[in-house]
Formats: C-alpha cells, structure tokens, sequence
C-alpha cells in the first residue's frame, strides 16, 4: 500500500533536466525526509509529489490516483482537499491573525467562519502558541510563526502534509521543537509527511531518509 | 577524573560514588565496585583525596573519601581545558576512502553505506531526545552534533572524489 508514489519522474526547467528519472513510494502515515545537495532536484521532486509541478514524464500518484494527467484546476482542488504544506518562510498572510491563519485552509475549503476558527484554536494550546492566537505574522517569532504555519498545514487534517525546508530560517533549538511537534502531530493524527531538508539532524526525525543525487532518488536508507 | 569531579561536590563514600557516575556518566554500562575502589585508591596515593571519617555499620566499615586542595586543582584544570580538537585526517573513514581509490573501489559506495549507518544512528539519537530526560538529550545532542559534521565531510568529499582519485592514483 502506497499513499504517494513517483515512478520514473523527468522534469527539466528550459534546457536545465532537474528530474532524470526519479522513483520514490510513501506509505500511508510514514513520515519521509528527502535530503541531497542544493540543486540536486530534491525541491522539485516535492513539488511533483503535492501535484505543484508537471512532470515532463513519468507517474504521480497519491491514494492510488494518477494525479500528474489532472488539469490545474483540479490539481488546485485536490491540494486544497487533501495537502497540508508548511514552507520554510512560513508564508502567513500578514493581514490575517494567527488564527485566521490557521483557520484559513478550512475556511478555503467551505467551513463557515465561527467553525473554522473553532477548530483552528485548539492547535494553539496543542503547540504552545496558546495566548497568541490575535497576533499578526508581523509579532511572530520565527519559531511561533512556524507553528502556526504548522498548524495551518494540518488544521484540515490532510492525507499528506509537505514541508519543504520547514526549519531552515530557524535556529537549531527552535527548529528541533518545531520538528518534534511536527512529527508528533503528523502521527497523532495519521497523515503521511514529505519533507525536504538538507540538514541531516532534521532528517533523522523522519521515518526514512530518501537521498536525491543529480535528479535521481539513488539511495534509499532504511531506518 | 570523573570521580574526583563527583568528590568535589561533597565528601562521598565508594557506594555514592558509583550510583551518580552510573546514573549520569555510565551510558548503560555500570561502573564495576572493583574500579570505583581501585581509582579511589590510586586517587588516595597521589594525594588528589584522603580517607575521612570511617562509619562503622553493620556489615564492613564505610569510609568517607574528601577530596584534597591537590585533587581540587587537578579537577579544575581538567574543566578549565578544551578537550583536543582532533583534525579527524587518520579516521577510519578516511583511510578507507584513499585505500578504496587507490585501489580502484568504489569509494562512493562506502561512503553512501556509511551515510546510511549515520543517518541510522542520527534517528535513534533523536528517538532517545525526544522521550528522555535533559541528561541523555543532551548526550544525545553531543553524538548528532558530531554525526552531523561526518556527514558534512561524507558530502564533501563525495563532490570531490574524482579529484581525490586523480590525486592518490598519480
């Protein structure tokens, strides 16, 4: 049983091929950190897994759907009904409150405003933001603001949640603690984590750690 | 060493000795009495501690070990120097890199088998943080740190191979 999987990936920006072929499957709940060095194509690869990019060739498939021959719209659909994502900048809309923030995903998705703040306040006591569910992106920490990109990414509770360099702007401390609540959440409620790091001590929170080398997954460790 | 330090908290006897050094430093592997009471007599004849008060109690006489101003200095200057930094350039690892070039094997190959063992030991590091206590998180902080930072040269040195071959084969 697969939860996401890429079978033979090629993608090339312009001239420049940035995925050669790459092959990796997820089980449902696992928790994967897919490391290499800069530019070895390990961003892209995520992308083509939450359905962001196209590949040029190859398969994506998530929940046993082929998701990389949907149109845009579609793919849109899917990532807003399915995907969680937490970026490495956080990404909060500076003019909402935290818990609107959080709140945002479901409120994308439909749910009333009351029920969608109603379900977004709990992840503030869940992840220790508790009291700061009025302030805005701008009187965040980087270690609070990442929390509760966090939450906003799991709020809707996703099938898979991508995190793409989610400690990178933040010191090691806090980065452990965002990853520690990161993990602990994802398993608490289920859902399948990709995550892309090039820091190995972040790496090592995940279940498997998928090594992307020159647009290719080409070693794969099992823990 | 680390018995002294622990003396200079308070004057001690071997049985307290043995239980803090295997609550904070044994790492799973208890200090045997035998060692405790060897160190403590070698520490005895050079000075660093002497006998204090002997309790007398119902099985063998328990005696009391305090540290001395001698043993206190030496405790000091072991805190106040950095450990060596090692340059790490006869490690293991690095040996078998060269030997593998040299040889024509495939270094890339050990050096991914290597990263694996790394990554693996890295995850159990951060099991064991993230359901202990600060004592072995911090320990634990210590090994990542420093399998980081192999891994760091595992990358490298993977980037420069070629030019390492070209290097060690002529």
């Amino acid at each position: 049983m697969k939860a996401i999987e890429a079978r033979d990936v090629v993608l090339s920006f312009g001239e420049t091929p940035a995925l050669r072929g790459a092959s990796v499957s997820v089980a449902p709940g696992e928790i994967v950190a897919i490391m290499g060095p800069s530019g070895s194509g390990k961003s892209t690869l995520l992308h083509c897994l939450a359905g962001i990019l196209v590949p040029n060739a190859g398969e994506i498939h998530f929940d046993g759907r082929r998701i990389d021959t949907l149109s845009e719209n579609q793919r849109s659909v899917l990532r807003r009904d399915h995907f969680g994502f937490v970026f490495q900048f956080g990404q909060l809309v500076p003019e909402l409150t935290a818990e609107e923030n959080v709140a945002l995903p479901l409120l994308l998705g439909g749910i009333k405003r009351a029920a969608a703040l109603a379900e977004a306040r709990p992840w503030f006591e869940r992840l220790g933001l508790a009291g700061l569910e009025r302030r805005r992106s701008g009187e965040l920490s980087g270690g609070q603001a990442q929390r509760v990109a966090l939450a906003r990414g799991l709020v809707a509770r996703p099938g898979a949640l991508f995190a793409d360099e989610p400690t990178g702007a933040l010191d090691s401390l806090t980065g452990e603690q965002v990853m520690d609540l990161l993990v602990s959440s994802a398993r608490a409620q289920g859902t399948t984590v990709v995550l892309v790091t090039h820091e190995a001590r972040v790496a090592a929170y995940a279940d498997r750690q998928v090594i992307v080398r020159d647009g290719r997954v080409n070693a794969l460790v099992h823990s | 060493m680390t018995l002294l330090g622990l003396l200079e908290r308070e004057p001690s006897h071997g049985y307290d000795l043995k239980r803090d050094y295997d609550t904070f430093f044994s790492r799973g592997k208890p200090l045997p009495f035998g060692q405790v009471y060897s160190t403590l007599g070698r520490l005895a004849r050079d000075g660093k501690i002497v006998i204090g008060e002997v309790e007398p109690g119902v099985g063998p006489e328990r005696k009391r070990y305090v540290i001395t101003e001698r043993g206190a200095t030496e405790v000091e200057s072991w805190l106040t120097e950095p450990v060596e930094a090692e340059p790490n350039l006869q490690t293991v690892l690095f040996t078998k890199v060269v030997l593998a070039l040299m040889l024509g094997r495939p270094a890339e190959e050990y050096l991914d088998i290597q990263r694996a063992a790394h990554l693996r030991r890295m995850k159990e590091l951060t099991e064991i943080k993230r359901t202990s206590n600060l004592v072995d998180t911090m320990l634990a902080d210590h090994g990542l740190f420093h399998l980081e930072a192999d891994l760091h040269w595992i990358d490298t040195t993977v980037a420069r191979l070629d030019a390492l071959r070209a290097v060690v084969r002529g």
